[in-house]
């Protein structure tokens, strides 16, 4: 891998199963030592494109090279470079914290001077220390995930790429998790990390965010907030919810109305209602409803208004 | 290949088999249930026949025909019967399986002419057990027959040796006690290794499959290779460990005589393991469940080895179809290697066709093994 490389590229990759396609000509390109999210909802892709970078997956189409190996062609080359960690736990159960430590450091075959200390290591970052022969399978969630990241940086890989790793984690542990990761990155790792948390998304470098198997933004956070919304967003209490976003879609002035927590955001443009207007709005529709605050946008609302502006074009005749 | 990789695969694989019930269960506890189980259950020798005995005369020449019944090991009265219809209910409620009956006037008619009648009935519903029953009946008859017409010659002054009498002297060679479990003991050694040794691979990748540990193993630089290798080294081990238990059982609990060489069994039980421990390793890289993975690692195994193998049913007397088949069936020439190293004392040389049999089926089973797991997802 040369000095200018990008540590993953990939033209135009796709993966069909059959008759569903779920990664739709995706091209990328990452940096090193940069922390790129995976930012789209359940089913968009993520996982068969971190599947396909890793060579756990064949692609039906395009090419994507890894350390400067080419997936489909190098695989065995890839995975010496690469840590993974997959959506689903999978270290095994039945082994102790040390057991899987030796397996996945043999398996990588870790020089042995360096390996006890890498252990240690390994087992300190997880906060493990003291429970070395604890069934896996015993311990809870937090602690699993980042002993789970733990044998996938045995090796030390230039590359990581982790596939929803704080699913089903408590907040606390997602942050000390993500702490990791910042620290893994300041030694000049490259981390592909995929998410449905949108929180998350903010701690990354940069962002691909990826609907229906394509690719339909990237950029830092500031800059898919800076460019991405077209008008002013405004956020407003209002009961009940569902009722509020039917009446406000296809009013003119409306870009884009949707749900988010307990209130409604509406991203207002040029022309047709003003926020002044809203809660009057609401009333003449049976809606109670109160102020209308103008609010900065979260990468949320970034991504709901590309999915369902994508969504509306693909409907047009 | 690499031989670090190869031991933390066979490590890992070993911890797991070591903390997996149900493994240790096929491992351990399946070879001794099954010895025991067809050990003592199958047994194509037949002792002890319930006879009931309808003697009209009671003289003292019938009940030595009744006697000799008795003294033959081979019957032992249920029941005696005092008239006809004794008989009907006796057979209709399994309460024997033949019934002797002697006419009132047999020593009569034994006195006049040298000769007299018995009758005896057999419930055929067991063709079978019939078949041998009444061999042996026929055998004690004989026998009788002998006794009783060198004692008619003496009492009518004729000089035993005149009254014409052909005597087959029958040599049995290698099993000379003509103990059929001699015969099925090294067939069930063969079924309870093939057994264990399918289901117990049948396991080793479905399980990763199950568990969710196959894509992170698949994620890593270890070779198909090395995935296969390292998974099937404990397994051998455990192989021969069972093996060893089932062929010292055969020889000291069970009283088979061994004739043969330790090194030529070793050789061809290690052969054997492979074939076997290679068809589970095939099953559970397709079938992605251990459940499933091990019924049919069962069909795979028992069916053929206990039907087709010569294990019980002679493979001589199958349909030339049949015949056929059993040469794909890998255990047939196992039985017949264990058989004749256990009673004839065959070495290597004796045993070059089953052998090659045994060899060309490991040669394909290491090949299509190797080939057989591909570390991708789809």
């Amino acid at each position: 891998m040369s000095a200018g490389a990008p540590a993953v590229l990939a033209q135009g990759l796709t993966k069909r199963f059959k008759a569903f396609t779920a990664v739709d000509h995706l091209d990328l390109r990452i940096k090193k030592g940069e922390i790129i999210g995976f930012i789209g909802p359940n089913g968009a892709g993520k996982s068969t494109t971190i599947r396909m970078l890793c060579g756990l997956l064949h692609p039906s189409e395009g090419r994507a090279w890894v350390a400067g190996f080419d997936v489909d062609r190098q695989p065995e080359a890839v995975r010496e470079h690469i840590g993974y960690m997959s959506q689903k736990f999978s270290l095994y159960g039945d082994l102790t914290v040390r057991e899987n430590l030796l397996f996945f450091g043999g398996i990588y075959r870790v020089p042995r001077r360096d390996f006890n200390e890498r252990m240690r290591f390994a087992v300190s970052m997880a906060g493990l220390e003291g429970r070395e022969n604890a069934l896996v399978r015993t311990l809870a969630g937090g602690w699993k995930q980042r002993l789970a990241l733990g044998c996938a940086i045995l090796h030390r890989p230039p590359i990581l790429f982790l596939d929803e790793p704080t699913s089903g984690v408590e907040p606390e542990a997602r942050r000390r998790f993500w702490d990791l990761i910042h620290e893994l990155a300041a030694e000049q790792v490259t981390i592909l990390v995929s998410t449905h948390y949108m929180d998350e998304a903010e701690y990354c470098n940069r962002i691909a965010l990826i609907d229906r198997g394509k690719l339909i933004a990237s950029g830092t956070p500031g800059e898919l907030r800076a460019r991405r919304l077209r008008g002013e967003l405004f956020e407003i209490s209002c009961t009940p919810l569902g009722a509020a976003v039917k009446v406000l879609t296809g009013t003119p002035g409306v870009v884009e109305a949707a749900i988010f927590g307990d209130k409604l955001h509406v991203v207002l443009g040029e022309g047709g209602i003003s926020a002044t207007d809203l809660p009057g709005y609401f009333g003449e529709h049976g809606i109670q409803a109160g102020p209308a605050h103008r609010v900065t946008p979260s990468l949320e609302d970034i991504f709901v208004q590309l999915v369902s502006g994508r969504r509306e074009r693909r409907t047009l005749p | 290949m690499n031989v670090r990789r190869l031991f933390a695969m066979a490590y890992k694989e070993t911890l797991q088999i070591w903390r997996d019930p149900r493994s240790l269960a096929i491992a351990l506890l399946m070879p001794l249930m099954q010895l025991v189980l067809l050990g003592y259950g199958v047994s194509l020798d037949i002792r002890h026949v319930p006879l009931c005995v309808y003697d009209q005369e009671n003289s003292q020449q019938s009940r030595a025909v009744v006697k000799s019944f008795v003294s033959s090991d081979w019957f032992s009265i249920s029941r005696t019967i005092h008239n006809q219809t004794g008989i009907d209910y006796a057979l209709n409620r399994d309460q024997c399986i033949a019934a002797l009956v002697i006419p009132a006037d047999f020593s009569r008619r034994l006195a006049a002419t040298g000769t007299a009648p018995v009758q005896a009935v057999f419930d055929a519903t067991d063709v079978n057990t019939t078949n041998i029953a009444l061999g042996y009946a026929q055998g004690v008859v004989a026998q009788t027959n002998a006794q009783i017409a060198d004692g008619w010659a003496a009492t009518h002054g004729i000089l035993p040796s005149l009254v014409g009498q052909v005597d087959l002297d029958p040599s049995t060679w290698f099993n000379e006690t003509l103990d059929s479990k001699n015969f099925i003991i090294p067939g069930v050694v063969a079924v309870i290794l093939a057994l264990v040794g399918a289901e117990l691979t049948s396991l080793t990748i479905s399980r990763e499959w199950e568990r969710g540990t196959m894509e992170q193993l698949i994620s890593t630089p270890v070779t198909a290779t090395e995935v296969m290798l390292g998974k099937l080294i404990p397994y051998f081990a455990i192989g021969f460990i069972d093996a060893g238990f089932c062929l010292v059982s055969a020889v000291y609990w069970f009283g088979v005589p061994f004739r043969g060489n330790i090194g030529t069994l070793l050789i061809t039980t290690g052969l054997f393991i492979v074939v076997v421990m290679g068809i589970g390793y095939l099953i559970s890289v397709r079938i992605r469940s251990q459940l499933g993975a091990s019924q049919i690692a069962l069909v795979l195994t028992m069916l053929p080895t206990t039907l087709l193998s010569g294990y019980t049913f002679p493979i001589d007397q199958m349909p030339a179809p049949i015949r056929a088949i059993t040469f794909v069936v890998y255990s047939r020439y196992y039985v017949t290697i264990l058989r004749s190293v256990f009673l004839k004392g065959s070495g290597l040389s004796d045993l070059w066709a089953p052998l090659l049999g045994l060899s060309i089926y490991a040669l394909i089973i290491i090949w299509l093994a190797a080939r057989a797991f591909h570390k991708a997802l789809d």
